[in-house]
């Protein structure tokens, strides 16, 4: 009597076996057993659970990566990181570049016109720092759900090169709001400008510990929150119209 | 009447997003559980359910119909899980030790005959989940598709990239390296 080989027993497990071997385990008690014993474990790895995902799970992945997707288009490649901090900065050093000509030739013209060019100054002023600040909020709320659950050391490359990016635009910011006397933001600006540098300073990858203290900065100086509120005040000054 | 993955194919990559959503919307789950079942990590499967299907955008115009999309898709999915595992392990050694294995063995009580047999304990789970990441990467993979995805041998074969030989043989291996470490735990008194 031929009997099956382990290899041949797998097979027939997974159905992909051709021979008749159900008849020969009729026979042979002694490759019924084998085989029982191989279905023992192969069903005992079959029960290993996976977390249930909801049927909509696709739609919520999809809303995840729309913003990268959304459209074959310049968008997706701003949506990759290194091109969407390069941008954002830019974008950043072009509307304070703005705000500081807007304020140099308001103080040419002198009296009416100078005093009817600050609002205008203030106003691209203010849309740039809100925009920073929406970015440095997602950035830090980022880093703030980092690593939950995670046992090994954590990749933070991606948050760290993002607040090296704000760091620049968010000196210049804060020198413009001091500037122009504007001590809330130019406060605000320097709580975040510290924050954003302990994350630039930290390793690439942090141990959960280090993450931790990381974290930990981030809430204890409250910066979440009041990055929150002051790019909330912004916004509803911004829709507010000129008249500020 | 649903649209075909290779309509839908079509369709993305001449620009249209709601046909990569369609994509989406219908492999997602699938990625996921197998992004599980390569990684056993919750998280870094949700990351490489993102990474993958980017990939898949960025690289849509790279796909040949000669498999189907699923199959490029899991090819995807697996390589994202591979590198994720590759630097988990180069970051860190295995948190598991033999020695405590073997007290866990020892700890784990004798299963009843019967149908509950089924019912794996954690303990098992743990061994379990031991034992597939002693499987080589490529044992681990065509395990995986195999066992849990119900993937015909040569359809893991081209997700491997590798002869139909070479994957059923992964498939022997990594069954065999899993009898070694689970048969003492779940064969009978």
């Amino acid at each position: 009597m031929n009997h099956p080989s382990e290899e041949q027993l797998i097979l027939y497990y997974y159905g992909e076996e051709t021979a008749p071997l159900t008849a020969h385990f009729t026979a042979c008690e002694e490759c019924r057993d084998e085989y029982r014993k191989l279905q023992r474990v192969l069903n005992t790895a079959e029960c290993l659970p996976v977390p249930e995902r909801a049927p909509d799970y696709g739609t919520q992945v999809w809303k995840r990566l729309q913003p990268a997707v959304g459209g074959r288009s310049r968008r997706f490649w701003l949506a990759q990181p290194a091109w969407r901090y390069l941008a954002a900065s830019g974008m950043a050093t072009a509307l304070l570049a703005l705000a500081f000509l807007a304020g140099r030739y308001a103080q040419h013209p002198k009296s009416t016109a100078q005093i009817a060019a600050a609002p205008a100054r203030e106003r691209i002023l203010l849309v740039a720092v809100g925009d920073h600040l929406q970015r440095s909020q997602v950035v830090l709320a980022e880093l703030s759900n980092l690593g939950a659950g995670q046992k090994g050391r954590v990749d933070i490359g991606y948050e760290q090169r993002a607040a090296e990016d704000l760091l620049d635009s968010s000196r210049l910011f804060r020198m413009t709001a001091a500037s122009n006397g504007d001590n809330a933001t130019a406060n605000l600006l320097d709580e975040l400008e510290r924050v954003l540098l302990d994350v630039a300073h930290a390793p690439a990858d942090v141990s959960p510990g280090e993450l931790e203290q990381l974290q930990k900065r981030i809430s204890d100086a409250g910066i979440l929150f009041k990055v929150r509120v002051f790019a909330l005040r912004v916004e509803q000054q911004d829709n507010a119209g000129p008249t500020l | 009447m649903e649209e075909t993955d290779s309509a839908a194919v079509a369709r993305a990559r001449s620009g249209d997003s709601d046909a990569f959503r369609s994509l989406v919307e219908r492999h997602g789950r699938n990625v996921f559980r197998l992004a599980f079942r390569m990684t056993g990590n919750e998280t870094d499967a949700e990351d490489i359910v993102q990474e993958t299907f980017l990939k898949a955008y960025k690289q849509l115009n790279r796909y040949e119909s000669r498999s189907s999309f699923g199959t490029w898709l899991y090819r995807i999915a697996a390589n994202c899980s591979l590198d994720l595992i590759r630097t988990r392990k180069a970051r860190h050694h295995s948190t598991v030790n033999n020695e405590e294995d073997r007290d866990l063995m020892q700890s784990i009580p004798s299963l009843e005959p019967g149908p509950d047999r089924l019912a794996v304990s954690k303990q098992i789970e743990q061994r379990l989940t031991a034992a597939m990441e002693e499987l080589s990467q490529q044992e681990r993979t065509a395990f995986v598709l195999r066992h849990f995805e119900g993937m015909p041998i040569e359809e893991i074969a081209s997700v491997l990239g590798v002869a139909g030989n070479a994957a059923k043989h992964s498939v022997f291996r990594a069954v065999q390296k899993l009898r070694k470490a689970l048969e003492p735990v779940v064969e009978p008194v």
